[in-house]
């Protein structure tokens, strides 16, 4: 079993009442805040998180210093959104920070602005997290009091001002532009980039958006070095992640653990097995956005990082594990995952908006019975005619286990024909 | 005149406080929600009066509110319970829990009780996973979470709310 040193993002496990202030500050919080506004250039702080090698939480695992370094330093002023929309089906990692360790996160908040020179910084909140939200401007409230926000802090020129908002149920929003869209009174659709964000990004202004998650890394990262970071986890994939562990568990949750643990330590270690004497059939590794992984030995063995787990046909994602057992018919989950896509689509494009719409019609048919070959068949070339051709990654991930079902489950589709069907041109 | 200007004056000042001042339209969603306060939807008119304050039209309020699922044009019970049956909770029973619990309020999923208190509906991923079945419930004041439930813990937390 892997050994944690110490504990860096679910800290509050270990230290009763680090959502209060005082017992946070008692354990060293806000020091880091104090030495970047006090001690750092904005460039510095930029360059120890490159050093460090964190990469972004919320999914796509892009290298959060690298991206802090594309502002645009030409264009005023600059602002920070952290995208608090966890709405991936499987993910509930965020909610238990905010909720538990909040001002870690908020300081990790506070020192990505001051990194790229933002005096304004948004917490964008899913709309069903309106208790976190009330939460949080309490906590910001007190940091207020006690000086850590406002103008002039810490006797230098610097100022900053936190604030939350909230969004009103649309999973598309965790989508960083269509995020912003959402900030600015708008419909929650994607726009199409480049620019990106780091030029153009909220009223049009440079911006960054981080993960919640990703963000409470960087107080320890500035407290301990970059350095210490890389003690934990992979040498592409450094530091510590909360997976969180649902579906067919004994001790469904979030585990903070090295990048890197495997599957079967995850799931039966700390997971506690499957219940009821069942066998473990499928993984899907990162939500229902997951392509399902057949739960063989060797993918049990699989090291859980961005460069392990597309070895064997998915992506690490936010690392929201679902587990199935073998009591269930693959071609029920796909009904499920893809009525959840066709409920979110945004509806901008076509591909996505029409696609799910056929796809949720298809894998009713086949998970109720009532389907022919020719409708498996068809399945696959609806999933085919989305691909590739969306604005974000919506449309891509409502087919990833769509696809990877019916090729990796085909028992569970009786129906279907022998031969694989022809590659659908996607030019 | 404009009723939700003069019901809520300081509420909608620190509303508009949190973004820059040419950037009124961010506001729509808090206001939305604010107009959804007093019988948890929002009529024609207040969409009229959210538009005048955000300085943008009824329409783009309208299509605000049909976008996003926790905004309503229609009445619904006072509170909306809703349940989630995606996949991670499907897996731990959600589906099961939401019948029965339609089954012993005596409506269909969708439905609102006689009394005009409860609305049940099937919602999508609530990021409360790992303590399914679990639901929330949305009235006008706000939202709250209740996870890890039974049919019978579900039942007292509505008669609870019926009594409210």
């Amino acid at each position: 079993m892997t050994e944690i040193k110490q504990t860096v993002l679910l800290r509050h496990r270990e230290i009763p009442g680090l959502n209060q202030l005082e017992v946070y500050r008692e354990q060293g919080g806000f020091e880091a805040w104090r030495k970047v506004v006090t001690s750092m250039q904005p460039n510095e702080v930029i360059d120890t998180v490159k050093a460090s090698g964190l990469r972004g939480r919320g999914g796509a695992g892009f290298p959060t210093g690298m991206k802090w370094s594309f502002i645009d330093n030409w264009n005023w002023p600059h602002y920070v959104v952290a995208n608090a929309d966890e709405s991936e089906p499987g993910t509930f990692k965020d909610r238990e920070i905010m909720e538990s360790n909040p001002f870690q996160f908020l300081e990790g908040l506070a020192i990505c602005a001051f990194a790229v020179k933002a005096k304004a910084a948004y917490i964008y909140l899913r709309g069903e997290f309106w208790q976190v939200a009330h939460f949080l401007d309490e906590k910001i409230a007190e940091m207020e009091s006690a000086g850590l926000l406002g103008e002039k802090l810490f006797g230098t020129e610097y100022g900053l001002r936190l604030y939350t908002h909230l969004g009103a149920g649309a999973y598309i929003c965790g989508e960083e532009t269509a995020l912003l869209e959402s900030m600015e009174g708008k419909l929650g659709q994607p726009r199409l980039r480049p620019p990106f964000p780091p030029s153009y990004g909220l009223f049009g202004k440079p911006t960054i958006v981080n993960n919640v998650e990703t963000l409470t890394n960087v107080p320890l990262i500035i407290e301990k070095g970059a350095e210490w970071f890389r003690t934990y986890g992979t040498e592409k994939s450094p530091g510590v992640k909360v997976f969180s562990l649902s579906g067919n568990v004994n001790k469904p949750g979030n585990y903070e653990l090295p990048l890197g643990t495997t599957f079967r330590e995850l799931i039966y270690t700390h997971g506690g097995g499957i219940p009821d004497g069942h066998k473990v059939k499928a993984i899907m590794p990162a939500g229902a956005s997951s392509s399902l992984i057949v739960a063989t030995e060797e993918a049990l063995d699989t090291p859980m990082d961005y460069e392990s787990v597309p070895k064997v046909g998915a992506q690490l994602g936010s690392a929201s594990v679902i587990v199935i057992d073998d009591s269930v018919n693959i071609s029920w989950l796909l009904n499920k995952t893809v009525h959840f896509f066709k409920h979110e689509s945004c509806g901008k494009c076509t591909p996505c908006r029409e696609g799910t719409y056929w796809m949720m019609h298809l894998t009713e048919r086949i998970a109720n019975g009532q389907a022919s070959a020719e409708d498996v068949e068809l399945l696959r070339e609806v999933a085919n005619q989305i691909k590739g051709k969306c604005l974000c990654a919506l449309g891509e991930f409502s087919i990833e286990a769509v696809l990877s079902g019916i090729e990796r489950f085909p028992e569970d589709f009786p129906a279907q024909i022998k031969e694989p069907a022809p590659e659908i041109a996607t030019t | 005149m404009n009723k939700l200007a003069e019901n809520y004056p300081d509420e909608i000042k620190a509303i508009l406080a949190k973004y820059p001042p040419e950037q009124k339209q961010a506001a729509v969603m808090p206001l939305i929600y604010l107009a959804q306060r007093a019988e948890n939807f929002i009529t024609k008119q207040a969409m009229q009066e959210v538009a005048e304050i955000c300085e943008i039209t009824t329409t783009e309020v309208a299509s605000i509110v049909g976008f996003y699922s926790l905004y309503y044009d229609e009445k619904g019970g006072k509170y909306r319970v809703q349940v989630c049956t995606d996949l991670p909770c499907a897996l731990r029973g959600a589906e099961e829990f939401l019948s029965k619990l339609c089954e012993n309020l005596g409506i269909q999923v969708g439905e609102t009780t006689a009394d005009g208190k409860i609305t049940v509906e099937a919602v999508m991923c609530l990021a409360g996973c790992d303590k399914a079945p679990m639901f929330q419930v949305q009235s006008g004041e706000g939202l709250e979470y209740h996870e890890n439930q039974s049919v019978e813990s579900a039942l007292k937390v509505i008669d609870e709310l019926q009594k409210r």
